[in-house]
């Protein structure tokens, strides 16, 4: 071996190891992460339903403000409290400040209709949480209501449907009659009975989210038609209502009460108690969670409206069987957080 | 001309009584099941609590005062009542500290009214405010909804129990009606009452404790609150402080001057407050039995209130002697 041999030798190994030490200090090779990462860092998102009083609006929140927060992000939240004026100047507002990310819920359909087109065009990503409002922003995030609608006026088909020993009458309670899971539930409930024959709905009546007003109409309906096999009610926030005038009119056996909410922990108390027979459950955290994603996907699509998706959140029955089994979750965590 | 001299005597409370009569009766008459027993019970019992409110109400509307703040103080002191004993405190110290409180609330309400003299429609509008910010900030800081736990025990009987087979809020309803005509037809506060709403300023004259008394109505109305929270919470098994963003209150508002009381004080009864309530529960039952949807009866609830106003200012019309200063 020639001492210029050597010498290149030597060089070669200087060079490979230098080489080596670099890839070393390099992060570990994932060359997709960074500019997930980056798209997501330092951004601002905005929450506004209407209002943080409520557990859905707590669950939905407290996850997205923990993720949030785990990638070096701001999150504020406003509580307009149940006003639609409030939340039309808050909306109003934001759209003045910039956040990057608008999280909403339509207290109806047309109200912030305009207001979100108006944020999106400022290149504002905008998720609409569980009540979808008359334009399609970047992600709408909740249940399939005309879906679950449908399934539920099934389920109620077969409890009082031909076929079954009794009245065959079953009464629905509305909330906001414009709010969209009180429209839409209702219009798949009505796309399945419009041509059943052998169903009598006796009753049709708006409660507006009110547990105190569903109560005074399922109390009247229940002297009316005593017989009455079945109530569907759209939230069990107001349902406690109904399933009270049931229960202290003495037909808790006799009457199926059936609704739908987000399955904290009062809920399935509630269906313990046979206050509620069966519960359509959408999962408020697991809600939370579709709402992270669709800000991650927004995000790192280029927001403002780039892309527009349709996120329905998974559901699942809880009946008094499987209610043990279910994750009951308690509102005040999420509260907690949220505050 | 001659028909208005003949309708003299007709005082409000008879129009709105005349129309709950005629009502009932073609209610009667067209719907199946209106007039049976179980029916009326829940008519009742359906107006119940508005009953209970509208007397709270009456009392400080006859004083010539209006308490604006009736609802947010029932929502909150029975939320931290029903919020309290879930967290373990016995069910009678969690009752006594909830009626503390709606008491206290209105002991400040009182004397925001009497000695700091501010007028009671932006007194009460404020401290219902402030009673429902404090509430949600510092006493109920979860979820907007409380509800009622398994160990609420023998209370729970006050908004689902029955006694004779009558619910127990429609005997808490009637007992608390009792009560209050007594207080204002025997006792020397409910006298003097009427004589400040007539009046004030002749009875400062006179050596009534003007400023105490006005206290005490708004603490009386206080107490009527908190007992229509209870049944309220009892019956849904959960108390919703998101009421104190419904129409509740105009609503009791709508009942006392439904029934003939005057805003302006000193004229009115125990009487035109259960004619208002039963011309109410009276249509709302028949509309819920017609299956007519809720913003409709609203339309049809306040085109009833404007006839009745209407035909009163017909046969009673203002001059200067019905006329009042303050009338509005």
């Amino acid at each position: 071996m020639t001492l210029k041999k050597l010498g290149k030798l030597a060089l070669m190994t200087v060079a490979s190891i230098s080489v080596a030490g670099g890839a070393l200090a390099q992060e570990p090779n994932d060359p997709f992460r960074d500019p997930a990462i980056e798209s997501l860092e330092g951004k601002w998102i905005a929450y506004l339903p209407i209002s943080a009083g409520f557990d859905l609006a707590q669950a939905w929140g407290g996850v997205v403000k923990e993720e949030s927060e785990r990638y070096g992000m701001k999150f504020t939240v406003q509580d307009p409290n149940w006003s639609t004026d409030a939340m039309a100047q808050g909306m109003t507002s934001l759209i003045a400040e910039q956040p990057d990310v608008i999280v909403t819920q339509n207290p109806d359909t047309q109200s912030l209709a305009r207001l979100m087109m108006q944020a999106n065009r400022a290149g504002i990503t905008v998720i609409q949480m569980n009540m979808q409002g008359a334009v399609q922003t970047d992600a709408y995030v909740g249940p399939d209501y005309i879906d679950m609608g449908r399934k539920i006026a099934e389920r109620a088909i077969e409890q009082c449907g031909e076929g079954t020993d009794t009245s065959h009458k079953i009464s629905i309670v509305q909330g906001v009659i414009t709010g969209g899971v009180s429209y839409f539930q209702v219009q798949g409930i009505m796309d399945v009975l419009k041509d059943r024959e052998d169903i009598e709905i006796v009753s049709s009546q708006a409660a507006d989210w009110d547990a105190s007003k569903a109560r005074a109409i399922t109390e009247t309906v229940l002297q009316q038609h005593p017989d009455l096999c079945a109530v569907l009610d759209m939230w069990d926030g107001q349902a406690i209502g109904t399933g009270a005038a049931v229960k202290q009119a003495g037909l808790a056996d006799s009457v199926t009460v059936i609704t739908s909410g987000g399955g904290a922990g009062s809920t399935c108390d509630l269906i313990r108690d046979d206050t509620f027979d069966i519960v359509y459950n959408y999962d408020a955290p697991g809600m939370g969670r579709d709402a992270w994603t669709a800000i991650m996907i927004a995000l790192q699509n280029g927001g403002g409206g780039n892309s527009k998706t349709q996120i329905f959140s998974p559901t699942h029955i809880m009946t008094k069987d499987n209610v043990d089994q279910a994750s009951c979750w308690d509102a005040e965590i999420y509260a907690s957080r949220l505050r | 001309m001659k028909l208005t001299g003949r309708l003299k005597n007709v005082s409000q409370e008879k129009i709105v009584f005349t129309i709950t009569l005629v009502m009932f009766a073609v209610f009667a008459l067209t719907l199946d099941g209106f007039i049976g027993t179980s029916n009326l019970l829940a008519l009742l019992r359906s107006v119940a609590v508005l009953g209970i409110l509208g007397l709270g109400m009456l009392i400080v509307v006859l004083g010539r005062g209006i308490d604006l703040s009736m609802v947010a103080n029932m929502a909150i002191s029975v939320a931290w009542t029903i919020q309290l004993v879930g967290t373990g405190m016995p069910l009678w110290a969690a009752l006594a500290i909830g009626l503390g409180f709606a008491l206290g609330m209105s002991l400040i309400t009182g004397i925001l009214v009497a000695f700091a003299e501010i007028p009671a429609i932006f007194a009460t509008l404020a401290m219902g405010t402030f009673i429902y910010g404090f509430g949600r900030a510092h006493l109920i800081t979860g979820t907007d909804v409380v509800y009622l736990p398994s160990n609420f025990g023998w209370a729970s009987q006050i908004g689902q129990g029955r006694l004779l087979g009558i619910p127990i809020p429609i005997i808490l309803a009637a007992i608390l009606a009792a009560v209050v005509y007594l207080f204002l037809r025997f006792s020397k506060h409910g006298w003097n009452t009427y004589n400040i709403g007539d009046n004030t300023q002749a009875s400062r004259i006179t050596g009534i404790a003007v400023r105490p008394t006005i206290v005490l109505q708004y603490m009386l109305s206080g107490t009527a609150a908190y007992l229509a929270g209870l049944i309220t919470a009892t019956a849904v098994q959960s108390m919703n402080t998101r009421m104190v963003n419904s129409n509740m209150i105009y609503d009791v508002i709508l009942i006392v001057v439904l029934g003939g009381v005057s805003l302006s004080g000193g004229r009115g009864s125990v009487r035109n407050v259960m004619v208002g309530t039963l011309l109410i529960g009276v249509l709302v039952n028949g509309m819920t039995i017609m299956d007519i949807q809720y913003t409709i009866q609203n339309v049809i609830k306040s085109l009833i209130l404007l006839l009745a106003i209407v035909a009163d200012s017909v046969i009673n019309p203002r001059d200067e002697q019905t006329g009042q200063q303050g009338d509005i």
